[in-house]
């Protein structure tokens, strides 16, 4: 008699499944595959709702004419918002004074949290309440500080051109001046957001191993030293980070230089537009001149210049990360 | 499978969920004649149009027991007409009553007629001989539709500091100081005379968009001609009250201040300038700002001429649930017993003829401005106002104009290349 050799492991046949137990497994298959997409939902339906409609929305709407008015009347338009916009004054000096106002906001800012986070890490007594400190003015709300800080640097009265006339100098009319105002501007930008930023560096900073600072310090590294060759190394990523997301809020900046002004029409930024930023242009093209479609076009226009930026920052990031 | 605990811990949660959904979702209703409850009125307002101050809220709650007004009010009407035309191509977050200011009601009666109800058809035709019949007319719609009973008026006169005047020897009494300026040329030079004897940091006129207003108030052609084409770059009338304007701006005769902003309502109470140009509603606004300098200001005729600035309307969008209720409180607070209470109380100018005739009216004077005979300069540039052709962005214009006087003056930019830039922003902003 042939013995047949069973390859296969020794396994017992399966039990006949029972009838109420088919739907059962069906659900927990389902239940496997499904749920995590179930409990992602909600967000993605929001989104879909709140924010990707508007978009594709908003994209429809720069095609054409469209009057805040009458939304409802539609004129074909093609791409001649985005044209007229290439040879438009008002969007080519908002976008200038955006960047402008980014720049002097976002460098001073992310280099002074710098310096807060590394003197943040040091023992000191109370630090505790210094970090919470720093963070105080991220808790304000924008239209208070910028209110506030409109009254500080008010031409006649002004808390700063009071200290400024000690060291002899005349009363600066901020809201009417270009470079004053811009600079006015990025310090309640700031002072915002200072504390935010060194509170993310701090984070970073912790999570450096001390070794590498004892063995930088055997080799007779300065204070100094270390901090350039062993601190930014480390928190690099981190400081990737900061400026993507500074870079996205400076092109949006919108609050501060519409309440520095007071007075009527403030998304005109200045008698002469003069730090109208692009989001206040949206503003003024869209709700006080009624001009939708030409607000849609600024808006996507917008969009696509943050992309740019966002861009070119992965870029110059990934040279200086492959460079090491 | 869930534990029992887990489980009721579940149904709880769902319970909880969906009650909170359910209160959401319902929309709540104060119908108010049908099962006899409360009806909550809101009045969305720009500046201070002065119902609240004046009491006539109260009285007519008093009057009306289940009637309750809120006012909801933003200091400026360039933000407030942005978010009420938002709001109104959205449909919701209207109030019942909404201002219009006179620079917008062009734009309502020719392209937002369907958003507003026609009130005539609350009765609006009773009440139709007791306005002005030009205030009338800008309210209603080429059908005949009418959307809006009008508030107040703004005849013009020009308010200046006594204490200053008397300080640099000039007259103080509102006929002599009058008689100082027949025209504008007579306040620019009455203005340098001035400058001559004044302190540093005391300037003859707030800013020179005040006179601006007032020399374009002076003309029935303003910024569109009668077919609603924009007249602006071409009409002589406007040129000239740009040119006046440039006269106080490039001799320093002005404060350099903008209008409605906190750092011009500061400057009441510290007393910064010694002129100011005041349509009527003006005189709340001066007081508003600085009960300190109750007597020391005074009221004299306008240079050129009468003259008109501002004035607003009440009209009721039709997402509005008690349009009936809306209706009988908007005729009852322009009605004339109630403008003249509003000009004898808030010196709010009526905007009723039947109103204005009343000898109360020529009677008033008020105690913060001295004895000048306020009753009669309003009245007489009332009666001698001419009939302004309105267009559908005379407020955009307007402001953007403005942007050009504050060019000039607080920016240094010469008065030609800040013209351009003005006419520039214009055709930007009137071309669709």
């Amino acid at each position: 008699m042939a013995v047949t050799v069973r390859t296969s492991p020794t396994k017992k046949a399966p039990p006949p499944r029972p009838r109420a137990g088919k739907w059962r497994t069906r659900r927990s298959r389902w239940d496997l595959k499904l749920s995590p997409y179930a409990f992602v939902s909600p967000f993605f339906i929001l989104f879909a709702a709140f924010g990707l409609y508007p978009l594709i929305w908003t994209a429809w709407m720069s095609l054409h004419r469209v009057e805040l008015s009458n939304p409802d009347q539609m004129t074909w338009l093609g791409l001649k918002n985005f044209t007229d916009l290439l040879g438009d004054a008002h969007f080519w000096n908002a976008f200038t004074n955006t960047f402008t106002i980014g720049v002097i906001s976002t460098v001073p800012q992310l280099l002074i949290a710098l310096g807060l986070a590394h003197i943040l890490n040091y023992k000191l007594r109370g630090r505790t309440f210094f970090r919470i400190a720093v963070l105080t003015p991220y808790a304000t709300s924008v239209a208070a500080s910028a209110i506030v800080f409109a009254q500080l640097f008010g031409r006649d009265f002004g808390f700063i051109n009071w200290l400024l006339s000690f060291v002899g100098v005349d009363n600066i009319d901020f809201t009417n001046s270009k470079w004053p105002a811009q600079i006015a501007i990025s310090v309640i930008v700031i002072w915002r957001w200072t504390g935010y930023n060194a509170l993310i560096y701090l984070a970073a900073m912790q999570a450096i191993p001390q070794d590498l600072y004892e063995s930088a310090g055997m080799d007779g590294a300065s204070r100094w030293q270390q901090f350039w060759h062993v601190t930014i190394p480390g928190l690099r990523p981190t400081i990737v980070f900061t400026v993507i997301v500074s870079t996205i809020g400076a092109s949006q900046l919108f609050g501060e230089p519409m309440l520095f002004g007071g007075g009527g029409s403030p998304e005109q930024g200045g008698a002469d537009n003069q730090y109208q930023t692009l989001a206040m242009y949206f503003f003024e093209r869209g709700f006080t001149d009624q001009h939708l479609g030409r607000a849609a076009a600024i808006a996507w226009a917008m969009f696509l210049l943050i992309v740019v930026f966002v861009a070119i920052n992965t870029l110059l990031a990934r040279r200086a990360r492959s460079a090491n | 499978m869930l534990s029992a605990h887990r489980k009721t811990a579940a149904a709880v949660a769902a319970l909880v969920a969906g009650s909170l959904l359910l209160t959401a979702c319902s929309s709540t209703s104060d119908e108010g004649a049908g099962n006899g409850g409360q009806i909550t009125l809101k009045v969305g307002v720009f500046g201070t149009f002065g119902y609240k101050e004046a009491g006539l809220y109260d009285e007519y709650m008093k009057q009306h027991p289940n009637i309750k007004i809120v006012e909801d009010s933003v200091q400026n009407d360039s933000q407030y007409y942005p978010a009420l035309l938002t709001r109104l191509a959205s449909g919701s977050g209207l109030s019942d009553i909404q201002g219009i200011e006179v620079g917008r009601i062009a734009d309502v009666t020719k392209n937002l007629s369907d958003k507003f109800v026609d009130l005539n058809t609350l009765g609006a035709a009773n009440v139709k001989d007791t306005f002005y019949p030009a205030k009338w007319a800008s309210a209603t719609t080429s059908d005949g539709k009418v959307l809006g009973l009008g508030t107040d008026y703004g005849p013009l006169a020009m308010c200046y500091r006594t204490d200053l005047f008397k300080a640099a020897g000039l007259p103080t009494d509102s006929a002599a100081v009058s008689a100082l300026w027949p025209d504008w040329a007579g306040y620019v030079k009455t203005g340098l005379q001035y400058k001559a004897k004044a302190p540093a940091n005391q300037a003859w006129a707030d800013s020179g968009s005040g006179m601006y207003n007032a020399v374009v108030g002076q003309s029935a052609n303003q910024y569109y001609d009668a077919s609603g084409n924009v007249v602006v770059s071409t009409n002589p009338a406007i040129k000239n009250a740009w040119d006046l304007t440039m006269q106080l701006s490039t001799q320093g005769l002005s404060a350099k201040l903008s209008q409605f902003s906190p750092a011009w309502n500061q400057s009441f109470s510290t007393g910064s300038f010694a002129t100011i140009a005041c349509p009527a509603w003006m005189l709340g606004y001066i007081k508003s700002q600085a009960d300190t300098m109750s007597g020391k200001w005074g009221v004299a005729k306008i240079p050129g001429g009468a003259g008109n600035w501002g004035g607003s309307y009440f009209s009721i969008p039709k997402a509005s649930k008690h349009q009936k209720e809306a209706y009988d409180l908007i005729s009852w607070l322009t009605a004339p017993a109630q403008q003249t209470a509003m000009f004898t109380k808030r010196q709010a100018f009526p905007s009723s003829q039947t109103a204005a005739k009343d000898p109360a009216i020529a009677a008033t004077t008020d105690g913060y401005f001295g004895d000048s005979p306020l009753g009669q300069i309003y009245s007489e540039a009332a009666a001698g106002t001419p009939q302004a052709i309105l267009g559908v962005k005379d407020g955009a214009i307007r402001d953007l104009i403005v942007k050009g006087v504050t060019r000039v003056e607080a920016q240094g930019q010469s008065p030609e290349d800040s013209w351009s830039k003005s006419m520039a922003d214009i055709k930007a902003a009137t071309t669709g």
